[in-house]
Parts: structure tokens; C-alpha cells; sequence
């Protein structure tokens, strides 16, 4: 194997005669490695320890002389503050009802796809599209031309069935945050869990099929246990991006009526009330909040490569 | 037998005969193509909209039928008056490509070490790349913000190339080290022996197998940059704008502007949809950390 080339510094005795010292091969073998490494620590890393620094001082950016530490202060001014303590929820909220409502829709779109039927292909196209709209233009779109009140498609649609016409943004404002994600993000899950679908063992279905095994039991006891690392990966790796979202509430309510999540908090702290050390707490609070989820992240995408190890 | 209540097919087409389950599967098919088209519809009707004058755009209830015309898109360009999009979407493009191709140069040989000459930890050294992606933007945002300001990078679309630089590059390291393993180990001692360096053996032998893969991460790194908001928003003012900060200026924008909102929109969605559409197969697999396949 490759364990004797690769012989770190600890090990040098393991190295053979023909080649350079152990040393030397390591670092041949790290060097290309360290060009990426170097940027992401830079660009990553370091900004995020004066994050945690700055946010250990109360400094307003527009009264520069009147920086001072304080400690946790900070942080207690985030989790005690009705209006950020609003923010820490919205965000748990924002972030499980998209995961969870486009994670089951993506599961059913992935079953029907998995089907053989005409026109597959111009479909799943067709579902894919949302996830391809820029954020941005995604969440403008939601606004202006479906949302809107007087002359927005929504209540277009509704006007011919007679229904209610309600001003969504003002209604039910998260709710109207959410249907947008939930249309962005439901092509997402529905492409990971197809291709878990599609990686499944049509044999043993099959066998079961014989064995006399209805659809549901194959479902439950085949598909469903097949799935779930998939189901995994998509929530968590839905979450990581939804927990961060930003395009969505900034375009559709400016984080008004209740929509500020965290990230448009942090946003809004610093680049409009200059609030810096306040701002830096409530990153540093997102931060653990993604490192709880990531913590499971990197579980399942450890597992699933080790599976894919193992199968190799 | 519980499970007989909720089964659907009847018990003698269990064995495979594939007649009488033609119609359920018609049936299905139809659901699948109503939610296909429901999933489009708004896409379908903001072009609709895009092709309508601003009257027809805002109308109650929505015109159907209205006459087409291209006045949606003249505005957006700037032909009617407004500010030109044109230095914005420069911008995009050569933040993204710039910042893409900075992402490869530096994704391939770690992606290189990490598949082909397992260094050791190797999996440790990924999930740290992982790990990095999943660091939140506004953790880091603050004091990317003092820096640019106070060394006159603010509105700069060369600090905007280094941040989707990072962005991106674990994604692209992920991915390629998927495909890269996919290289066989013996073509490359085999150049090795012929006395090749790395980055002969990198651009020669490596780079022509992988193509179809390090072209999916190029387009997915593409996709991801030209769509980023937050750092620009902060970062960038008046010169380097990019075109989601030139999107957002449509945020307040009322009735009157629906057809020119529904352009733009289209327009800077463009590159986007084309890429993606282009990358089907491979955007799950990029979006996954190539942990799908």
C-alpha cells in the first residue's frame, strides 16, 4: 500500500533505501495540498477569530473612542433582546418548516420521476427549474409577480375559482418567505433522493416483488431504510444553506413583520446600526448553531463515504 | 397482513405482468406532469410577463392574452432611460469565471494529493475543507468589511473574486477528489517512471480523464458565484456592482415596473439556467459534496 511512501515524519524508519528520506516524500506529497489550505485558513479562518474577538467588545462603529470590553455582554444583549431573541426563532422556524415541507414534496416528485412514464426528461427539467433561478430574481419574483395583491398571479388564479385574495406579505409574512424557499429548494432534495432512488438494488426489489410483497411493504421496508442516509444528507445539507439564508427575506420583507432571521440580523447590525460588537455575537451565535447541525453533517457524509470505501 | 388495507395493486400482478399496471403508471404520470408544470408555472408566467407592456403586466386579474412586445427588455438594457445593467453584469461574469478559474488552479492539486497520492489523515484534511463551507457567511463578514475599508478594497471586484474564491473551493476540492479517484493509479506511475512532474502529469494525463467532472465543478463554482448576494451587497458600491446587487434595486419597485423586474430577472437568471440545465447529472453530485453519485 501506500503507507510506506507516505511515511509521515514520525515513522522515518519505514522509508526504503531506493528513495529520498521520509521527510522529504511527505512533504512532496503535502505540497500541493497546502496552496488551498493556506488560502481557506486565510480567507476563512482568521476573519471569523476577529469575529469572536470584536465580539467580545461593545463598539459602535459610529462612536469609534467608546469601544470597551465586555465580555459576554454582548451575547446576553443578543439572547435577552426581545427583537434578536425574535431573530434566534424566526431563524429555527424559517430553517425546519422549508427543510421538512420540501424535503416530503422533493420525496414524492422523487418517486413519481423514478416512474417510466412520457416525457420524463422534459419533467424533471421542468422541476429543476426553480432551483436554477438566480436567489435574487427567485424571491423578486415571489413579490412582484405572484404575491402582489391587485395583479399578482396567485390571486389572478384565485380570482377565477373564487377564492379568498389575501395580501400575502402582510398576512402571513413568514409564510410567504417560506413558499419561496420551499419552491427553490424543492428541486434540491428531489434530485438528491432520486438519485438515491435510483441507486437502489432492483434485485432484491424484485425478489421481494416475488416473494409477494406489496408496493407499500417495499416502500416501508426496502426504499424507505435505502433512503434514509439520503434523507439525511438532504436536510442537513438544505439546512446549512437555509439556516444562512439571506436573498429571501432581504428581498421579499426586508426582514420586516418578523422575518429577521439571524443572518439578516447580523446583517442589519452592523451595516445599518453599526453595531459591531453586537453583530459579531449574534455571527458567533450562528456559528454554533450551524457547528450543532454540522456535527451531524459531517456524520452522514462521513458515513455514506464509507460506504463508498468499503464498496471500492 | 395489515399492510393488504393500503395496497393499491391487485395481488395477481405481483409476479411482473405488466399489463394492468399500465394505467396506474399513466395515471402517475399525469400527477408527475402537473407537478412539473405547477413548479414551472411561475418561471413560465414571469416570461410571460417579461414580453408584456407595463399596462398588460398590471392588470386585475392577470391578462392572458395580452399583445407582445420587447419594451420589458429595452428598459432593463437601458435603452428607456434607466441605469444601464451592462457594468453589472460585466462584473458578474468576470467575478465568477475569474474566480472559477482561480478555484480550479488551486482545487486540482489538493483534489490531486488528496485522490491520487493519499496523503495521510487524508479524510481529515477534507472534512476540514467541508467544515469551512459550512461556517456561516456573516461569521466572517464583519471584519471582512473593516479590512476592505480600511484598505481601500471597499468596492472592489477583485476582494469579490477572492471571497467566492473560498466559497467555492471546498465544494471544488470535494467533488474533484471524487472524480480524480476515478483516474487509474497506474497511468500515473507509469508517467512518473517517464520522469513527468506534477503539473505535466496534472494538465497531460490527469486533467484529460477527469474533463467531464472538473467541467461540472467549473460550472457549479460558476453557478454559486454569479448568484451571491450577501458579500456583494456589503462589499460593493457603485463600480462593482454585481448583477444581484442590480437586482435588488427592484426590491420597492411598484406595478409600473413589472415587465422591466420580470426581464431582468430572466436576463441575469440566464447564465444560471443554461449552466444548470447543462449539468444536470452532475449538479447533484457537485451540490452533494459529491457524497451522490
Amino acid at each position: 500500500m501506500t503507507a510506506t511512501t507516505t511515511a509521515p515524519v514520525a515513522a522515518p524508519s519505514v522509508r526504503t533505501e531506493k528513495r529520498p528520506s521520509g521527510r522529504m516524500r511527505a512533504w512532496a506529497t503535502r505540497a500541493p495540498l497546502l496552496p488551498a489550505l493556506i488560502f481557506m485558513v486565510a480567507v476563512t479562518q482568521l476573519p471569523f477569530v476577529a469575529t469572536l474577538v470584536i465580539s467580545f467588545f461593545d463598539w459602535n462603529s459610529l462612536y469609534p473612542d467608546a469601544r470597551s470590553f465586555t465580555g459576554f455582554g454582548n451575547y446576553s444583549e443578543v439572547l435577552t433582546d426581545a427583537a434578536l431573541r425574535k431573530s434566534v426563532w424566526t431563524t429555527i422556524l424559517l430553517t425546519v418548516t422549508v427543510v421538512l415541507a420540501s424535503l416530503i414534496l422533493g420525496l414524492g416528485l422523487a418517486l413519481l420521476l423514478d416512474r417510466k412514464f412520457r416525457g420524463r426528461g422534459v419533467v424533471r427539467t421542468l422541476l429543476i427549474a426553480p432551483f436554477l433561478v438566480v436567489p435574487v430574481a427567485a424571491a423578486l419574483l415571489w413579490k412582484h409577480v405572484l404575491y402582489n395583491p391587485e395583479y399578482g398571479l396567485l390571486n389572478g388564479l384565485l380570482h377565477y375559482v373564487g377564492g379568498p385574495e389575501p395580501d400575502w406579505i402582510s398576512n402571513t409574512p413568514l409564510l410567504a418567505v417560506e413558499m419561496s424557499l420551499v419552491w427553490q429548494w424543492t428541486p434540491f432534495m428531489m434530485l438528491i433522493l432520486l438519485a438515491g432512488l435510483q441507486s437502489r438494488d432492483h434485485q432484491q426489489i424484485e425478489a421481494a416483488k416475488v416473494d409477494g410483497a406489496s408496493d407499500w411493504q417495499v416502500f416501508r421496508y426496502l426504499t424507505l431504510p435505502h433512503l434514509r442516509r439520503y434523507l439525511e444528507l438532504g436536510a442537513l445539507l438544505g439546512s446549512i444553506y437555509i439556516v444562512q439564508n439571506f436573498d429571501a427575506v432581504f428581498t421579499i420583507t426586508s426582514g420586516g413583520l418578523g422575518t429577521a432571521n439571524l443572518p439578516y440580523t447580523v446583517y442589519q447590525s452592523f451595516y445599518q446600526a453599526h453595531e459591531n460588537g453586537l453583530a459579531s455575537a449574534a455571527g458567533v451565535l450562528v456559528v454554533i448553531g450551524s457547528i450543532i447541525i454540522a456535527t451531524f453533517a459531517l456524520r452522514v457524509v462521513s458515513s455514506l463515504f464509507r460506504e463508498e470505501v468499503g464498496r471500492a | 397482513m395489515s399492510a393488504t388495507a393500503i395496497r393499491v395493486r391487485p395481488r395477481s400482478t405481483e409476479a411482473g405482468n405488466p399489463g394492468p399496471r399500465r394505467p396506474r403508471g399513466r395515471g402517475l404520470g399525469l400527477v408527475a406532469w402537473l407537478a412539473g408544470i405547477v413548479f414551472f408555472l411561475p418561471i413560465a408566467w414571469m416570461a410571460l410577463t417579461s414580453f408584456h407592456s407595463e399596462e398588460d403586466a398590471a392588470t386585475n386579474p392577470p391578462s392572458f392574452g395580452a399583445a407582445l412586445t420587447l419594451d420589458g427588455y429595452r428598459e432593463f438594457f437601458g435603452t428607456g432611460g434607466g441605469a444601464s445593467p451592462w457594468p453589472s453584469l460585466i462584473n458578474s461574469t468576470v467575478a465568477s469565471l475569474t474566480s472559477t478559474l482561480l478555484v480550479l488552479v488551486l482545487a486540482l492539486p489538493a483534489a490531486y494529493a488528496l485522490s491520487i497520492r493519499p496523503v495521510k489523515k487524508w479524510t481529515d484534511v477534507l472534512f476540514f475543507f467541508l467544515s469551512t463551507k459550512m461556517l456561516p457567511v456573516v461569521a466572517g463578514l464583519l471584519p471582512i468589511y473593516l479590512f476592505a475599508k480600511n484598505t481601500g478594497m471597499l468596492d472592489n471586484i477583485w476582494l469579490l473574486v477572492i471571497l467566492y474564491t473560498s466559497m467555492n473551493l471546498p465544494i471544488a476540492v470535494w467533488m474533484m477528489q471524487s472524480f480524480l479517484s476515478e483516474v487509474p493509479v497506474a497511468i500515473i506511475e507509469a508517467a512518473q517512471i517517464d520522469g513527468a512532474k506534477l503539473p505535466t502529469i496534472l494538465a497531460r494525463v490527469v486533467a484529460p480523464i477527469a474533463l467531464p467532472g472538473i467541467a461540472a465543478t467549473a460550472l457549479i463554482c460558476f453557478i454559486f458565484s454569479w448568484n451571491e448576494l450577501l458579500f456583494a451587497r456589503v462589499l460593493t458600491g457603485v463600480v462593482a456592482e454585481t448583477a444581484p446587487v442590480f437586482l435588488t434595486g427592484f426590491i420597492t419597485s411598484q406595478g409600473l415596473f413589472l415587465a422591466k423586474v420580470c426581464a431582468a430577472s430572466l436576463v441575469i437568471s440566464l447564465p444560471v439556467l443554461a449552466a444548470g440545465f447543462a449539468a444536470q447529472d452532475k449538479l447533484v453530485q457537485g451540490l452533494s459534496l459529491g457524497a451522490v453519485k
